[in-house]
């Protein structure tokens, strides 16, 4: 499932990142938000009136903002056995 | 003299670094709840715990010593020592945010890997323990390698601590510091943060936070905007409804000391000069000095509450649309103050394409020395009353002006993405601080820094562009029993007339385009000016002495005048201290020029389209 279609406020982690999407600069801004494959994450909340704007996110400790385009690259997985 | 000891304090943004510089050397550099305040290397003095002095620098948060924006550029140079004209620091002092080590470990173990002697400051351990997190810092120094010491900078606790470590780490024999970051794999890196801040970790209690709580409403998509847009209103309105008391008071004393001035000197020149162009001239703008505290209270709260990320966050969609980044809504949101910060600010943009359509459009941002003029057109020619219970017409026409800003900001950054700095669409990439409550001291010290920066532009700028235009406005005098008035006569008059020749089509008079081109030294000029042509027209016609400035505009001007002279405003081409910023951040003459062509075109056809609608409709 793509991080944007995470249902709110579950706990996920990173299952892949399509690193291809992103321009170099901000992959490696997102690894730096510690945004990699193995990150836990959650989503908290979707901007945008039709749901077509940012989204809010938990990674680790962090909270951050980002696109529905990089978000769409990020790849996550749920349940009991998700974590790495 | 000798060299004194360099230290370096870096770190994550919104790791409280400045705080830290502001507590150690007595400085009141910017603070904000936001990624990205610092934005330029900031040196001061410190004292250690002996009394041996120590320059302390501040430089702007970054997440790695890999820069992909300029101001992150500047912390990256002068780390490494390649920051041209300066020396490589002595040391670091590494700060780091409590509650979010895992993350700011990582570039702390890079910078520690440089061998410069360390020392890291665990800051904001209030916030983590209101977390219910609590850290052990023996643990987290034994892991790191260097002295870890506990701190709150905004409480300045453990600073004597922080002097004391610095002492002893300045004394030792420095070892060889790298001159290239040593490369090591980025993942395993992060890996070890977490492994060493998990180990630092002695008990953590959860906690009901609060920060989640607030950004369920906050970043709603409904009710999130509707509470920005609140926000924003009720600021307008209270630019209006809580300054009606001081403002009183102002004028009463400008009155008061030009009656007195009258008094007490012989008709003459000096007088003159006194009365028309200091106490009306001068005064006339200082009047509007509790409107300006109380614009810049919200904008303060705004920075220090972690609000300014949230609004970037709500406003990213129509960002997207006009191609800039999320990121760009905060440098614009500052140029509500002042476009200089405001253009200083969009060096945390990393896409150079994506950072020169935002300065370009910050100067569309209405800055606060416009509030003056806004304020006394809205105030001579819009009735005070409601247009619905508790809504002032007033506050919602200066609204309204701000909205017009931020939507020709918007419509010209669509076109300039389309044409003069097409390229890839900026993106938003925007790390959220937690919510704090500002604490009262740091909001009453911003705004007394506004109000003392605010009377030395009365007292120098505005001062000298009015008593230059007062010298124009009364040489040479008319001969006696000429018909001609002295204004006329005088040589800004004539200047002024010239001028007249191109803004008469757009319903401009010979005032106005007498305050225009002072008004280039800074914006509130034109108010200004306008008081000092009026209080030398009126001679010494007690009745007409006795108007304000706001019931002679409105005796004078026709209303589709006064609406051309607010549009105009809204665009008007910025002062001479914003071209010169500009200049600066792109390294030539190109582009400050286009802005100041671009917008003047703008402004001409606003305040044209304004008068010419107006007239047609028959107002006035
Ligand atoms: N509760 C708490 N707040 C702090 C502490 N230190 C700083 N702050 C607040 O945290 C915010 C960020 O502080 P700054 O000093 O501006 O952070 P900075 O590291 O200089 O940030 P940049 O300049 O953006 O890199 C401000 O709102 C400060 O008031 C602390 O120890 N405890
Ligand atoms: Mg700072």
């Amino acid at each position: 499932m793509r991080l944007t279609e995470l249902p709110l406020r579950q706990p996920a982690f990173v299952d892949l990142i399509d690193w291809s999407v992103l321009s170099p600069s901000e992959g490696q801004r997102l690894r730096e938000f510690g945004l990699c494959e193995g990150a836990s994450v959650e989503a908290l909340h979707h901007g945008g009136l039709w749901g077509k704007g940012p989204i809010a996110c938990k990674v680790g400790r962090m909270t951050i903002a980002m696109r529905r385009n990089h978000a769409a690259a990020v790849t996550v997985r749920t349940g009991p056995d998700a974590a790495p | 003299m000798s060299v004194l000891p360099l230290v370096a304090l870096v770190g994550n943004p919104n790791a409280g670094k400045s705080a830290l510089f502001n507590a150690l050397t007595g400085a009141r550099q910017k603070l904000g709840n936001y990624p990205g305040v610092t934005v330029e290397r900031k040196a001061g003095r410190l004292a250690l715990a002996d009394g041996r002095p120590v320059e302390l620098v501040d430089l702007p948060g970054t997440y790695s010593l890999n820069a992909a924006s300029p101001d992150e550029q500047v912390t990256r140079d002068v780390v490494m020592g390649r920051q041209a004209g300066e020396r490589r620091p002595d040391a670091l002092v590494i700060v780091v945010d409590a509650s979010n080590l895992d993350n700011h470990l990582r570039f702390a173990l890079e910078l520690i890997a440089l061998g410069l002697p360390t020392i890291v400051a665990l800051n904001m351990v209030d916030l983590a323990t209101r977390d219910g997190l609590e850290l052990d810092a023996a643990v987290l120094a034994r892991e790191l390698g260097v002295p870890v010491i506990a701190t709150v900078a905004v409480r300045k606790r453990g600073l004597d601590h922080l002097r004391e470590e610095l002492g002893g780490l300045l004394d030792s024999a420095a070892p060889e510091a790298k001159t290239l970051p040593p490369e090591r794999d980025f993942d395993a890196v992060r890996g070890e943060a977490r492994r060493i801040a998990r180990a630092a970790v002695v008990r953590e209690t959860p906690s009901r936070r609060l920060t989640a709580a607030v950004d369920r409403v906050a970043l709603h998509p409904v009710f999130g905007l509707l509470l920005l847009l609140g926000l924003l209103f009720v600021m307008f309105q209270a630019v209006y409804a809580w300054s009606e008391a001081p403002i009183a008071m102002i004028e009463g004393l400008a009155e008061a000391a030009a009656t007195a001035a009258r008094d007490a000197l012989p008709d003459g020149m000096l007088r003159s000069f006194l009365v028309d162009g200091v106490i009306n001239g001068v005064g006339s703008v200082v009047v509007f000095l509790p409107q300006i505290l109380i614009l810049f209270f919200f904008i303060l709260m705004l920075e220090a509450t972690g609000y300014m990320v949230r609004a970037a966050f709500l406003m990213d969609g129509i960002m997207a649309k006009v191609g800039l980044s999320g990121r760009a809504f905060i440098p614009l949101l500052s140029s509500f103050a002042c476009a200089i910060p405001g253009i200083m600010a969009t060096r945390t943009i990393a896409d150079p394409k994506d950072r020169l359509t935002t300065i370009l459009i910050a100067p569309l941002m209405t800055c606060s020395a416009r509030l003056p003029v806004y304020a006394v057109i809205i105030g001579a020619f819009i009735p005070a009353r409601d247009v619905l219970p508790g809504v002032g017409l007033q506050g919602f026409v200066l609204f309204c002006l701000y909205v017009a800003g931020i939507i020709g900001a918007m419509l010209v950054a669509l076109i300039l993405r389309m044409t003069v700095t097409k390229g890839a669409s900026g993106g938003f990439l925007m790390e959220m601080p937690k919510y704090q409550w500002p604490r009262p001291q740091d909001i009453l010290l911003g705004l007394w820094q506004r109000a003392v920066i605010f009377l030395k532009r009365a007292g120098t700028i505005i001062f000298t562009s009015t008593v230059i235009l007062w010298v124009l406005l009364s040489y040479p005098k008319p001969p006696e029993g000429s018909a001609v008035s002295q204004v006329d006569y005088s040589i800004a008059g004539r200047i002024a007339g010239g001028l007249n020749v191109i803004l008469e089509p757009i319903g401009f008079n010979r005032d106005i385009s007498l305050a225009l081109i002072p008004a280039m030294a800074a914006r509130e000029v034109a108010v200004s000016a306008l008081a000092t042509v009026y209080s030398i027209d009126a001679g010494d016609d007690e009745a007409l002495l006795e108007r304000s400035l706001g019931d002679r505009l409105k005796d004078q001007w026709p209303l589709p005048t006064a609406l051309a002279f607010l549009a105009w405003f809204i665009f008007a081409p910025q002062c001479i201290s914003t071209i010169a910023v500009t200049r600066r951040e792109t390294n030539g003459w190109k582009w400050p020029m286009f802005m100041l062509g671009y917008l003047f075109v703008l402004a001409y056809v606003a305040a044209g389209l304004t008068f010419w609608t107006a007239t047609a409709l028959g107002l006035s």
